[in-house]
């Protein structure tokens, strides 16, 4: 046992501490607050503490718990609302109150819920780490697939059959050396160790999120990493929450690290009523939300998105695609600086600790598509996104940097766009993914055979957008020849009528990417139209006036079901007008 | 709670004084301290060590020494007495009364720090206030619960806009008016004036809490002042069911108190050297906005703070943009157009602004009307730097539409004075009216329906 022998902000060094781990965890002082041991030199060590350290008092114990920070993994897990260390804050309310106090303690998942558990094994089978030893509902969406925890192997001895809770053993198992191992339905394990898998997988499958601007222009791979940074105010909630809602991952992990309460409560609020397209079933039946405020202490922050990323390895293991959302990526490095500067570290660029781009570096990292544990080859995946939230909206600053060199798309958000309610505000010209080419492939067999050439189209058109309005800026859009007014046109349509997609509408809010294709293909018909009617002598102005503009600029709002029919009849306005021109 | 006296104070520099050989004292334990003199002031533990403990002083050093300046220990945090008495009354920045009348009677004393607000308690804000300004109703909807700075710079009106809003705002259809904590952090006695006047004239006095720190009073005291009047905020709003709205001003100038006391530390700095902690400190006064569930008070906050140098990528504005669900922003420009007031529109936003408006709340077209009023208005903007340089006569007949309704926009629907209180039927009936100088094919973002039904009306 140790004492405390300093207390700063969230630090506390404490001595008497000979024989702690680093990275242990311990309790603090008579309200056992937990922390979590950074650093030791000799007899001291220095802990960052995840509560409010106000009224700790040098000479208080610090007791060591002889395992690192854990998380609890086992059905329960989904739907619950976690702060950053695992635990429920619903508990927390009934326990405490509408404030969150010192000291609480509360289980991280139910440990008196029985669940159903259907075996998938029988006495006598031979078993490996990661084999599936039995099935539980979770949700109605997710069967929970209970697994041989890691490194241990063995012989079936026994099973049952039945109703139990997480702690009741399932299944026996005895290795070669005769030993036996007890099997139930939680694991423990420890945060920052990214849980084993066989090998990673290429990433060619997309993550299809019906957001047009991602889907069709930049779109992100199942496994895959994505940021997305931004100023405040041009939407990187916004864009989280739609992902959160929208993306075809099995399993969802949202962590709020660090950002407003009122936001959490919008998606607590929100997601239990709000529906799967695909299941029709409430969004919260997929998910779990970890959300330390940025009110709550700063070293849980640092921990939260461990927290998720263990979580979302959890289910990838079962063989389910899952996508971690972190909103802000930012609030977490700057949690990092906080502590460092606490411990007298010398600092790296403004002020971040040097092993910054380490940590954002190794947490991305644990994304990807992956053969899992286990004697049958299953696959699932770990797609990550996080948001980064740039100071001044400058995306030169290191967190912003050291986030872009270690993931594969770009979404950047812009504040000029966002300004004129252009959103997603994500810039057509900057952002990027290099999942593109491994993409292509899936693109052509799944949704269209030109899918990639209309994209490319689309992209030239913006392009030669921007340098156009260079030349507009200078001498007027007069000056400009009428085939180039045409591509000012088309380029406002594709900007307007196909990237700006309103989360807020219920039909704008997901758009199928069958539903996109069309959409691009209208508007390309219509620019192929135009040309052949400007060729044919007719008056460019009259042509931005055409009625089919008013419905390319409608067809958003069309829903799905409908919109074939729309599409159809769009098609044949660009033809007739074309004939007309024609005569 | 055992009070504990030394004088064996080894260090006094800047707002810190360091205590040696001391004996179990505190995190954030309250200090008295007594100069030689016969002074008394206020500390607070920053560091704790077993022998030592560092103090930040909140009235300044002045007169404290090493030999025989008196520090005692309280063995508390800080804390304040608060009770609904303390409506109508004046404090100072440290939560003593200024206004000659007697001490309160205290109902209960809280931590000043307050406890974070478990986000599964929370209640989504969604009902809208009336604030009487159109580019805050009808284009930055404020809703009861939420946190909107106004970010102003130097020069400009923004004390004006704080008081016709303190004055003007209520919840429509609802009994019962809003109840005000206002917190003045270093603004001198000219701009503390005239918040008291424009107080007294709507005789609303009795209705509000005043914490003033001036310019000239101490500067660390300044750390704390938020911190009582979110404290005396919540009491009144959960414990009493009040709705209040909080004033807090000047932001700036609390965090260059927070730089002040970093800098002593010797900490390492983040930005422009402000603290690395910066956005977690102003998190843990803005988070203290809101509602919860199950209560029938909230607590609706409008920081103000001047942007220095009128640089919004300031950290101070920058964090500040971060944590608030969205920002007021005013503008130089529009100031030297004598338009009041001169609110910006396109770097405003309001993030709980779709919750609180539409059908049932304000009005059914409200999202639409604002959301084609800022498409219309951004365009226009541009097409006023076009004309500067290429005139008027290459624009087409489209694009004069677009610059005229800018002009009208910023002349009649922000333009409105501080004595004018608009109903949110006003302001959406004259946003209509400007919409209308459009062709309807150009109103996009308009549901048909609504353009049926109040277009060209």
């Amino acid at each position: 046992m140790g004492k405390i022998s300093r207390i700063a902000g969230s630090l506390v060094e404490a001595e008497g501490m000979r024989g702690s781990m680093m990275y242990e965890l311990v309790k603090i002082g008579e309200d056992r607050l937990i922390g979590e041991v950074i650093k030791l030199v000799g007899d001291t060590a220095s802990i960052q503490v995840y509560e409010d350290t106000t009224g700790l008092t040098p000479g208080e114990p610090v007791d060591l718990t002889g395992r690192s920070l854990s998380v609890e993994l086992g059905p329960g897990v989904l739907k619950s609302i976690y702060d950053g260390v695992q635990r429920p804050l619903d508990l927390i309310k009934d326990k405490v109150g509408d404030f969150i106090t010192r000291g609480v303690v509360v289980s991280s998942i139910d440990k008196v819920r029985k669940w159903d558990f259907v075996p998938k094994v029988k006495v006598g089978d031979m078993l490996s780490a990661g084999d599936i030893i039995g099935e539980v509902k979770e949700t109605e969406v997710i069967t929970n697939r209970i697994m041989v925890p890691h490194r241990v192997s063995g012989i079936v001895e026994h099973i049952e059959d039945g109703r139990f809770n997480v702690t009741e053993t399932v299944c026996v198992l005895k290795d070669d050396k005769g030993k036996e191992h007890d099997i139930m339905g939680m694991q423990v394990w420890p945060v920052r160790r990214p849980r084993p898998f066989k090998r990673k997988l290429e990433c060619n499958i997309p993550l299809i999120s019906g957001q047009r601007i991602f889907d069709t222009f930049f779109p992100l791979a199942k496994g895959g990493t994505a940021a997305i940074p931004g100023g405040f105010g041009t939407g990187k909630t916004v864009s989280q929450h739609q992902l959160a809602k929208w993306v075809d991952a099995e399993v969802i992990i949202y962590v709020g690290c660090g950002e407003r309460g009122n936001e959490m409560t919008e998606v607590l609020d929100e997601f239990p009523h709000l529906e799967d397209p695909k299941t029709k079933l409430p969004l919260m039946e997929r998910t779990c939300l970890i959300a330390n405020t940025s009110n709550m202490p700063v070293a849980a922050r640092e921990a939260s998105v461990y927290t998720g990323i263990t979580l979302a390895e959890y289910y990838r293991d079962m063989g389910y695609n899952t996508a971690l959302m972190a909103d802000s990526t930012s609030r977490w490095a700057e949690a990092m600086r906080e502590i460092s500067g606490r411990l007298e570290e010398m600092p790296g660029e403004e002020g971040y600790p040097a092993y910054l781009a380490s940590r954002l570096a190794e947490f991305y990292e644990r994304s990807g598509r992956v053969v899992t544990l286990g004697s049958e080859d299953r696959f699932g995946s770990i797609s990550v996104i996080g948001a980064v939230s740039p100071p001044g909206g400058d995306f030169s600053e290191p967190v912003t940097q050291n986030t872009l060199r270690v993931t594969h798309v770009f979404w950047a958000l812009d504040a000029k766009l966002a300004d004129r309610r252009h959103f997603p505000s994500i810039n057509w010209l900057t952002s990027y993914s290099l999942y593109l080419d491994e993409l292509t492939g899936w693109f052509k067999k799944e949704v269209a055979e030109d899918w990639f050439e209309m994209r490319v189209e689309a992209m030239t058109i913006l392009q030669k957008e921007s340098e156009l309005m260079e030349i507009v800026q200078l001498v007027g859009p007069d000056a400009l020849p009428e085939r180039e007014r045409i591509i000012l046109d088309v380029a406002r349509m594709i900007r307007e009528d196909f990237l700006q997609q309103n989360a807020f509408h219920d039909v704008d809010t997901y758009c199928s990417l069958e539903k996109q294709y069309k959409m691009l293909s209208a508007i390309r018909s219509f620019y192929a139209g135009a040309v052949t009617a400007l060729d044919a002598g007719m008056d460019p102005a009259k042509i931005s006036r055409l009625g089919v503009v008013d419905r390319i600029a409608k067809m958003k709002y069309v829903p799905e079901d409908k919109f074939d029919e729309e599409f159809k009849g769009i098609i044949k306005d660009i033809d007739q007008f074309k004939e007309r021109t024609g005569d | 709670m055992v009070v504990k006296e030394y004088t064996s104070v080894v260090e006094v520099s800047g707002p810190l004084m360091i205590v040696d050989n001391v004996r179990n004292i505190s995190y954030g334990e309250v200090v008295e301290i007594e100069t030689a003199g016969g002074e008394r002031k206020t500390g607070q533990v920053l560091d704790a060590m077993t022998d030592k403990a560092v103090v930040q002083v909140f009235e300044g050093t002045t007169g404290l020494d090493t030999k025989n300046t008196k520090a005692r220990f309280l063995g508390e945090t800080m804390k304040i007495s608060v009770s609904v008495d303390m409506l109508g009354r004046i404090f100072d920045g440290a939560g003593r009364p200024i206004d000659g009348k007697s001490e309160i009677i205290p109902e209960d004393r809280r931590n000043i720090e307050g406890y974070p607000m478990n986000p599964a308690s929370r209640d989504f804000p969604k009902e809208f206030i009336q604030t009487g300004v159109s580019a805050i109703d009808g284009m930055n909807t404020l809703v009861r619960g939420q946190k909107l700075p106004i970010f102003s710079a130097a020069g400009l009106p923004h004390n004006d806009l704080a008081a016709q809003i303190a004055r003007q705002v209520k919840v429509p259809g609802k009994e019962g008016d809003f109840a005000i904590v206002f917190a003045a952090m270093g603004i001198t006695s000219g701009e503390y004036h005239f918040f008291r006047s424009e107080f007294e004239k709507t005789g609303a006095l009795e209705r509000i809490v005043s914490f003033i720190n001036l310019a000239d009073d101490p500067t660390i005291e300044r750390i704390i002042t938020p911190r009582l009047a979110l404290t005396t905020a919540e009491f009144l709003a959960y414990e009493k069911g009040m709705d209040i709205l909080v004033i807090l001003t000047d932001l700036t100038n609390y965090c260059e108190a927070l730089r002040e006391v970093s800098a002593a530390r010797e900490e390492v700095p983040g930005r422009r050297g402000y603290p690395g902690y910066l956005y977690t400190d102003l998190s843990m006064s803005y988070e203290r906005a809101g509602r919860i569930k199950g209560k029938p008070g909230s607590i609706t906050q409008i920081p103000i703070l001047t942007m220095p140098g009128d640089d919004i990528t300031h950290p101070i504005p920058d964090l500040t943009g971060y944590i608030t669900e969205g920002q007021i922003v005013l503008s130089r420009q529009l100031h030297m157009k004598e338009i009041f007031p001169p609110i910006d529109v396109l770097p405003c936003l309001s993030r709980l602004m779709n919750q609180g408006i539409g059908k049932g709340r304000t009005r059914e077209d409200h999202r639409d009307v604002s959301n084609q009023m800022y498409a219309v208005y951004s365009e226009g903007r541009d097409l006023r730097d076009l004309v500067a340089v290429v005139g008027e006569e290459a624009l087409t007949e489209r694009d004069l539409k677009f610059l005229e309704f800018a002009e009208r926009f910023e002349s009649e629907f922000i333009n409105q004075g501080s004595a004018d209180d608009r109903t949110i039927e006003d302001t959406l009936t004259l946003g209509w009216d400007l919409l209308s100088v459009l062709p309807e094919r150009d109103l996009k973002r308009i549901d048909p329906k609504f353009i049926k039904a109040y277009y060209n009306k």
